[in-house]
């Protein structure tokens, strides 16, 4: 199984609560119900065992193999009060399926009442089916809004016919407009969502946006961000006219700022704005021109995921030559990779 | 942990409109940052998360609208400018205000088994590298 799913079936043991999988309509008996009736209800009820309860809580369990022995005893005339397992092993409602999940394995019962952690009443029962059931749902609930966030994403790049779309949002942002700081970004994060960008992307790109945002306000007389969306990337550009950064190399190095004491002030001048967008883009450029201005420009591929395939397709980048498309490059990129 | 719990563990208030009790009290917070400082919390992946701070301008609740951040609380009971909470109803950014310090609020948070944005699982691509 490739490791992805691997991991997402371990999130979800310990995401979901046992109380959402487990059955809710238990089949219980009495401690005074007759051994004989037993039989009754386990075939009836197609169950190879059922929780004993007396007032609500829970008591005793009786199975399949207790019936058994009781009829290789003999059949006597008991009730189940007497041949029921009294130690009862239980998970409480709000515990992760990854408890129920041990303790089925540990073991090697086929059930376990689950109890509330209120009212120590009985609950419900999980069994193993219920797990397998449980995370079964999950994961078509997952596998469906993957598939709806796909065909949006896909959406407004198939409704136009051309050789090659491109979605150009452009936002304007006023120097030292402290108050209306983020209000590119937070635009455009809703305008990526509404597109049907997955979050993950939107989020490096919302983030990138803000941090280039802030520099424009807090460095700058103002400037553009400039962003372009195609099918497979997004590519953003912020250009102001000054004052140009004097040493860029020193720049890129966390914690190295010159932000003034205002800005620091308000949380923000920590020297960790240019490294952020670093971290948050696939590429980036960062040309400026002391007295000129300075355009930074980043591009986050969209389907490129882990971490392991950013790294690499940093480095392939960096190899490559410049005059090639970005856009191109990674469109290439994703036909290299033998799995989608 | 709900919203809801969290604010009873931290004595806290809700901020902003009526209505937004019934909307984001059963919000699920899988974890917690506090920081007073943005250009940190921003390095992070909010999803999720509740932010913890000291800072009262509108600019959290920005930073934490980008990093996809479930809720913000404000600690120490300082008053909040009116811009930070017209802000939040507007991008549906659920806030509580504590009167407890941000060293109490971590620790009863922490007791109750909520632990930091930066070492649960990893939810983003934007996590600083170890």
């Amino acid at each position: 199984m490739p490791a992805q799913e691997i991991t997402k079936i371990q999130e979800l043991v310990y995401e979901l609560l046992v109380g959402e999988v487990m059955t809710k309509e238990v089949i219980s008996v009495n401690p005074s119900t007759a051994m004989n009736d037993l039989r009754l209800i386990l075939r009836d009820k197609r169950i190879s065992g059922t929780p004993v309860v007396e007032d609500g809580k829970l008591v005793g369990l009786i199975s399949l193999e207790d019936f058994i022995n009781w009829l290789s005893d003999g059949g006597p005339a008991c009730s189940v009060v007497d041949r029921m397992t009294k130690e009862v092993r239980t998970v409480y409602e709000d515990e992760p399926l990854l408890q129920a999940v041990n303790k089925l394995e540990r073991l090697g019962f086929g059930r376990l009442p689950v109890i509330s952690r209120d009212t120590g009443a009985l609950v419900g029962v999980i069994t193993k089916g219920d797990v397998v059931g449980g995370l079964l749902k999950h994961l078509e609930v997952d596998y469906r809004n993957a598939e709806l966030r796909g065909a949006r994403s896909s959406h407004i790049f198939e409704d136009i016919l051309s050789d090659r779309s491109m979605l150009i949002l452009e936002y304007v942002v006023r120097g030292a407009d402290f108050s209306g700081a983020g209000a590119s970004a937070s635009r455009l994060k809703t305008t990526l969502r509404r597109v049907g960008i997955d979050p993950q992307t939107t989020r490096r790109a919302a983030i990138a946006a803000y941090e280039a945002e802030m520099n424009l306000i807090v460095f700058t007389q103002g400037g553009r961000i400039k962003v372009e969306l195609d099918p497979k990337a997004i590519r953003l550009m912020a250009e102001d006219d000054g004052p140009g950064i004097p040493d860029i190399e020193k720049a890129m190095q966390p914690g190295f700022s010159t932000a003034p004491d205002w800005v620091r002030e308000l949380g923000f001048g920590a020297g960790m704005g240019l490294p952020n967008i670093k971290k948050c883009a696939d590429l980036m450029r960062l040309d400026s021109t002391v007295g000129k201005g300075t355009k930074l420009e980043i591009e986050i591929c969209m389907e490129l995921r882990s971490e392991a395939e950013r790294d690499s397709a940093k480095a392939g980048a960096r190899s490559e030559s410049g005059r090639e498309r970005a856009g191109d490059r990674c469109a290439r990129r994703l036909r290299q990779r033998p799995h989608q | 942990m709900k919203l809801e719990d969290i604010r009873k563990v931290l004595d806290a208030e809700w901020l902003g409109y009526r209505n937004i009790r019934n909307g984001y009290n059963a919000t699920e917070i899988l974890s917690c940052h506090a920081s007073d400082l943005m250009s940190d919390v921003l390095t992070l992946s909010g999803l999720g998360s509740l932010l913890l701070t000291g800072l009262t301008n509108a600019q959290v609740i920005r930073v934490a609208e980008v990093s996809d951040f479930a809720a913000v609380c404000f600690v120490r009971g300082k008053a909040l400018q009116p811009e930070a909470v017209q802000l939040a109803e507007e991008r549906g950014m659920p806030l509580l205000a504590t009167p407890l310090s941000m060293f109490e609020s971590c620790g009863r948070l922490y007791a109750k088994g909520l632990r930091g944005a930066d070492t649960t699982k990893e939810h983003a691509n934007c996590q600083p590298k170890k």
